[in-house]
């Protein structure tokens, strides 16, 4: 696969064989800037922890796990949460946090995030649109450009919680934030999912990325984890898990299931009026199983920052 | 002509199939419509341009098929109950299913205007061309490689939320 545009290996490897972008990458047009990554670098300092929230298959609920999340660890008004939203053909958050319309403002120390509350703040391709159809139909290098900007050019400010929600695949978007945050540290990645085996084809495939890339799993989400009848109380499985659902690949990959949350309508209701589910029906099942989930992932990132501080 | 001996010179209608969101049934949509037409004596085609997540054939249950070449290009898979139904998928290409298709753009689009030039078709009444979710790269290459031929339009897949 693609050793990276800016990698030592660009445009040398055996992959890059065929590719129309190998002139340029061989010449070196595409190398690192060092001046770049200590500038990424810098503007990152001030950021603890660092989430990926990815998939490989659309529509499973990334981007509204990744709301959900933020909402969840900005429940702590001591902790300052960041949400940056780098899906450039699908942005999905600024409407699931209730933010459509508003505007990026620019000061002295760079592009303000748009805040949700004081300690969450938003950055997304959504607020440079001048009208939300407004479709943006570019190719890989110029949304790579646009994920590089919102990294070196927001300014974040002093953050605990970095969650980076991205579009389906396993392509530019992933490799570019990947390549651009190895200027920092991830703390990991959380895989989103849903039973059947049409979507775990697709996230397995997004686990071995994961491995490629050497970017550590924090674990899988398995949304729309059957359906409970609120008025017969009956569970149905919406979406049957065929194979053996989350639980059997991760057991069959060795890594960790963090939760399962079931359908609830009033989950897609939310996300549409941009309110956070989890104050919306804090007595739902799904609210119990995002708020286990969002525990988990929480001691993961402070046991991996202890561990850190241990070595150095 | 060169138009008449390309391996789109034998179909007769192409139709994209298209969405923006991811997950909402656009491989569902395109292979069912495939059996319907099928089902009513027309001579289909499917070409599958999701590259990070090809999931029309395991949906035609031919995920451990591979592809072969011939003098035209490509030979399809043939799948249905009849083995009537002509597809191309990236799917065919990987080692292991579960191998990531880790590519930028640039390679990407090279692989697509190969899938819509150099699959040996053959005469096809349709030919539904599944995309993956966004507006970017495939369906930049898709559209701009379908451009010289007979494009149907395109049918666009969404959930009510």
């Amino acid at each position: 696969e693609c050793p990276g545009t800016g990698s030592a290996q660009a445009g040398r490897a055996a992959a890059c064989q065929g590719c129309p972008n190998q002139g340029l990458c061989a010449a070196g047009a595409a190398g690192p800037d060092p001046a770049e990554a200590a500038e990424l670098r810098a503007r990152l300092r001030a950021v603890r922890h660092t989430v990926l929230v990815l998939s490989g298959k659309g529509g499973v609920g990334k981007s509204t796990f990744s709301a959900l999340l933020a909402h969840g660890l900005a429940a702590d008004e001591t902790k300052q949460v960041a949400l940056l939203d780098i899906d450039i053909c699908g942005p999905s958050i600024p409407k699931m946090m209730g933010l459509e319309g508003e505007q990026v403002h620019q000061s002295g120390s760079g592009w303000s995030p748009v805040y949700v509350e004081e300690n969450l703040g938003v950055m997304s391709v959504g607020f440079l649109l001048s009208s939300p159809d407004d479709a943006v139909i570019w190719r890989g290098p110029k949304k790579n450009g646009l994920i590089k900007q919102f990294l070196r050019d927001v300014d974040w400010g002093e953050v605990d919680y970095l969650i980076v929600d991205t579009p389906p695949g396993t392509s530019d978007e992933h490799l570019s934030i990947v390549q651009y945050l190895s200027a920092t540290h991830i703390d990991g990645a959380v895989i989103v999912t849903t039973p059947q085996e049409v979507s775990l084809q697709d996230v397995r495939k997004e686990i071995n990325f994961c491995r490629k890339v050497k970017l550590p799993i924090i674990g899988v989400v398995e949304n729309m984890s059957g359906f409970v009848c609120p008025k017969c109380k009956n569970e149905s499985q919406i979406f049957p898990p065929t194979t053996g659902g989350a639980e059997k690949m991760c057991q069959n990959l060795n890594v960790s299931l963090l939760g399962k949350v079931p359908l609830d309508p009033q989950i897609g209701k939310s996300c549409d009026r941009g309110q956070s589910f989890l104050a919306e029906a804090p007595e739902s099942p799904a609210t119990l199983s995002y708020r286990n989930i969002i525990q988990r992932i929480q001691e993961y990132c402070e046991q991996h920052h202890f561990q850190e501080e241990k070595i150095m | 002509t060169l138009a008449e001996r390309t391996n789109l010179a034998g179909v007769r209608h192409i139709l994209l199939v298209l969405s923006g969101k991811g997950g909402v049934g656009k491989s569902t949509i395109s292979t069912e419509l495939a059996l319907a037409l099928r089902n009513a004596g027309k001579r289909v085609g499917i070409l599958d341009v999701d590259l990070c997540g090809p999931s029309i054939p395991r949906m035609l249950r031919v995920q451990d098929s591979a592809v072969h070449q011939c003098d035209s290009g490509w030979v399809p898979v043939f799948v249905g109950q009849d083995k009537a139904i002509a597809l191309m998928s990236i799917g065919f290409l990987l080692e292991r299913p579960d191998d990531a298709v880790v590519w930028r753009g640039p390679k990407k689009n090279a692989l697509i205007k190969q899938f819509v030039t150099d699959v040996a078709w053959g005469d096809l009444d349709f030919l539904i061309v599944d995309t993956p979710p966004g507006t970017s790269d495939e369906h930049i290459s898709t559209v701009e490689a379908l451009r010289p031929y007979q494009l149907l339009g395109a049918i666009l897949v969404t959930t009510p939320q």
